[in-house]
């Protein structure tokens, strides 16, 4: 049966068992939203901005492991996609993003809303292309999904020109594709795992250090597993925080420049550090002549080009995270490590996370974060970029029905609160919580509309400081205090310079409370203490609207420990109110 | 040590596949040196031959993120394999005198080129050699020349010998 373009688009969603569409239509879009019309199956969500949409789908694909769709028009609504694209796309998340085109005889004549995508996310994508030929669309979209989904995963676009939308063809969807250039390979290669084991037993100091790889390969049951049996402590990377629950005796932190004290220095001290699913990126080696110098170095990783690149790596295990951690399980390991593991406690000990910022009471990040560990159970929580998602990722607890989605490659601001959209609509019936700033949530506000309209019971909880904090405390701390564009209160009648806020300073604008409540959603805003709680559990409570809940903390408030730039990780400054820790150990 | 590698890659011949190869090499600062492409006896495939400049460490980076891409069906380094390699250049020499053209022809036939357009004052070769030997003839000429000199070349191609 001959079909039109866009109704094999439809009958491939179908296929795909896509329930969830996040689009923006739009003049080169017509057609396929014209498509889309009435189907039961695939639910759209009209959000108020590309932008907003994309971090949705990121959200939904991160929190349920399927691949989340796009679909936006030409032009405008392409390029609005593309931080969302290089967002996704950097943390391995899988996606496949639908542009409209102008037709293919027009296409490189200028036409109206004419933009090369292609072109443009090529460098941020896993795969792009534009469908030339009415006949190949079948095939490409089939491709996009097993794509974006396979090996390490990522984001495919697909950019659809009006003609062929329109134009009937057949309506074979197939059911697999061949790709003779693309073979990922998940299978675990013995000799390899017989060499790190054989490096493991002769370890004394042995570490695991694990990125999103675990995460991204649902492995946290069987790492947890690995980690008991071999009573190897663990560090992961932001990405990869929840690989095994937090609260576990085991789980010794963070690494990186804002990492934890006592992983900071197991990475230092470590004779083997046995690393799974991380890129070592500069975020958490610091000075690379000084990471880990002492350790030999084991990692496992589904992509060829992340081992060797940035550390110079003595056993390298190319494999899917889980495939390769069940084929450690079944082999014999035995360790005498509790020197070691007595060494890290005692690091552990000596400067807590718990205490690592300025205020000890009040509203502060770490008082906040903790009550939503007490108080939710099955919960996910997307974090913003900043201040805010360096005190989450140090100070939120992960269990198996904790989730922590957080953009850790791009480090795009505006990520989270459409991202705990996605995630709500993925996982209608758990809590979803977004932390962030008051920068950040600036920069997507408009998908409050969204979220009203498709009752999404949200809650938001802003952390506001009045300052994009963490440009501001590196302004603090190694551009001698010059607050330059980085007070969110400034107005045209302050002071030109000024480093010092105070009471007097100008009211913040927006009111996020009225805005709140102007979108038809419930406001509170926090001051004391003492109203975390109630402010929560009234937020928790609600059925259908988004809460935004604005905690109002100090102005000034840092981040510790920080590892200035160009140091090793060793030459850490513990900060905040373990500084006088610090005096008494001299 | 930054040392000169050769590449030769299988793509998919479609449309796009140039931009993606050479946008991973500026994208990564990768050092390309010359890239050449032409389909195959499969129309359906591309046979790319990249000569760059990297230590050995970027070099591995390079050939992985070369594996990576989707449109890559092979790369095969040529690096440390025998070769068949030869670069097409054209070389036109203007305003020569009478001498200027007896000492041409002499090039000529001392290097095995061909001289393949003339009129009175003007030269036009083909030189065919490897990318070393046209590098060796540009400095003769730009030497005896200089000024008058226009090059074109067109970059490697390189194929394995037969064993």
């Amino acid at each position: 049966m001959k079909i039109s373009g866009a109704d094999l688009f439809v009958k491939a969603l179908m296929e795909e068992k896509v329930d969830i569409l996040f689009a923006y239509p739009g003049g080169q879009a017509i057609e396929l939203f014209n498509a889309l019309y009435g189907v039961e199956s695939i639910k759209v969500i009209l959000s108020r901005h590309e932008q907003g949409l994309v971090h949705a789908a990121d959200g939904y694909a991160r929190s349920t492991g399927r691949v989340g769709v796009c679909l936006v028009t030409s032009g405008p609504g392409a390029t609005n996609l593309v931080t969302g694209i290089a967002t996704a796309n950097y943390d391995s998340v899988p996606l496949v993003c639908f542009t409209g085109q102008v037709p293919t005889y027009l296409i490189g004549n200028d036409a109206f809303q004419e933009v090369d995508i292609v072109g443009i996310v090529r460098s941020i994508s896993k795969y792009a292309i534009t469908v030339r030929n009415r006949e190949d669309l079948g095939t490409i979209i089939k491709k996009a999904f097993y794509v974006a989904k396979s090996g390490k995963p990522g984001v495919v676009v697909v950019d659809l020109p009006k003609d062929i939308q329109q134009k009937l063809g057949s309506d074979l969807y197939p059911e697999q594709v061949e790709i003779r250039g693309y073979k990922p390979n998940t299978a675990v290669h013995s000799e390899q795992i017989r060499k790190a084991l054989d490096c493991l037993n002769a370890s004394r100091k042995p570490i695991f250090l694990l990125g999103g790889g675990v995460n991204i390969s649902r492995a946290n049951k069987e790492m947890t597993l690995l980690a008991e049996k071999t009573g190897i402590p663990v560090i992961t990377t932001i990405m990869g925080k929840g690989s095994i629950p937090t609260n576990h005796p085991l789980y010794v932190g963070n690494l990186g420049i804002h990492g934890s004290y006592a992983a900071n220095n197991a990475i230092n001290e470590c004779d083997v550090l046995f690393s799974i699913g991380v890129r070592f990126n500069d975020r958490i080696t610091g000075k690379i002549s000084e990471f880990a110098k002492h350790a030999t170095i084991i990692h496992i990783d589904i992509d060829p080009a992340s081992i060797s690149r940035n550390i110079v790596v003595d056993i390298p295990i190319v494999a899917d995270a889980r495939n390769a951690i069940g084929a450690l399980l079944d082999k014999s390991i035995s360790l005498d490590i509790e020197d070691w593991k007595e060494q890290i406690s005692s690091w552990k000990q000596l400067h807590p996370h718990d205490r690592s910022q300025n205020s000890v009471s009040g509203v502060t990040p770490q008082a906040i974060i903790h009550e939503i560990n007490a108080l939710f159970d099955n919960v996910i929580i997307t974090t913003d970029v900043g201040q805010n998602q360096l005190w989450t990722t140090q100070f939120l607890e992960i269990t198996e029905t904790k989730q922590m989605l957080t953009s850790g490659g791009l480090g795009t601001m505006g990520y989270g609160f459409p991202a705990a959209m996605g995630a709500k609509l993925g996982n209608p019936k758990t809590d979803v919580i977004s932390i962030c700033g008051d920068g950040g949530m600036q920069m997507n506000i408009q998908e409050m509309a969204t979220a009203i309209v498709h009752e999404l019971p949200i809650i938001i909880c802003i952390l506001n400081n009045g300052y994009l904090g963490n440009v501001r405390q590196w302004q603090e701390m190694f551009f001698s205090k010059r607050y330059s564009s980085t007070c969110m209160k400034r107005r045209e009648s302050c002071p030109v310079i000024c480093n010092t806020p105070s009471e007097d300073c100008p009211a913040y604008t927006p009111d996020f409370i009225r805005l709140a409540e102007s979108y038809g959603a419930k406001g509170i805003r926090v001051q004391r203490v003492e109203d975390i709680k109630p402010a929560l559990l009234e937020a928790k409570a609600a059925i259908k609207n988004p809460t935004v809940i604005e905690f109002i903390i100090e102005r000034e408030e840092n981040v510790w420990p920080i590892v200035p730039p160009g140091n090793s990780l060793a030459d850490m400054i513990v900060g905040g109110e373990n500084r006088n820790a610090e005096q008494k150990v001299d | 040590m930054q040392n000169k590698r050769w590449i030769s890659l299988f793509v998919e011949n479609e449309v796009g596949v140039l931009a993606r190869i050479s946008g991973l090499f500026s994208g990564k600062s990768y050092n390309l040196n010359s890239l050449t492409a032409g389909t195959t006896e499969d129309a359906t495939i591309s046979r790319m031959t990249i000569s760059l400049t990297s230590d050995d460490q970027t070099f591995e980076q390079i050939k992985k993120q070369l594996n990576r891409s989707i449109e890559v069906i092979k790369v095969i380094d040529f690096s440390e394999t025998d070769i068949h390699m030869k670069e097409l250049m054209f070389v036109k020499i203007c305003n020569c005198t009478g001498e200027d053209m007896m000492e041409i022809n002499c090039i000529i036939d001392a290097l095995n080129l061909e001289l393949i357009d003339s009129n009175t004052h003007t030269a036009l070769l083909e030189c065919v050699q490897t990318e070393n030997k046209n590098n060796d003839l540009i400095d003769l000429l730009v030497k005896n020349f200089g000024g008058r000199v226009e090059i074109i070349r067109g970059g490697s191609v390189a194929i394995e010998v037969i064993k």
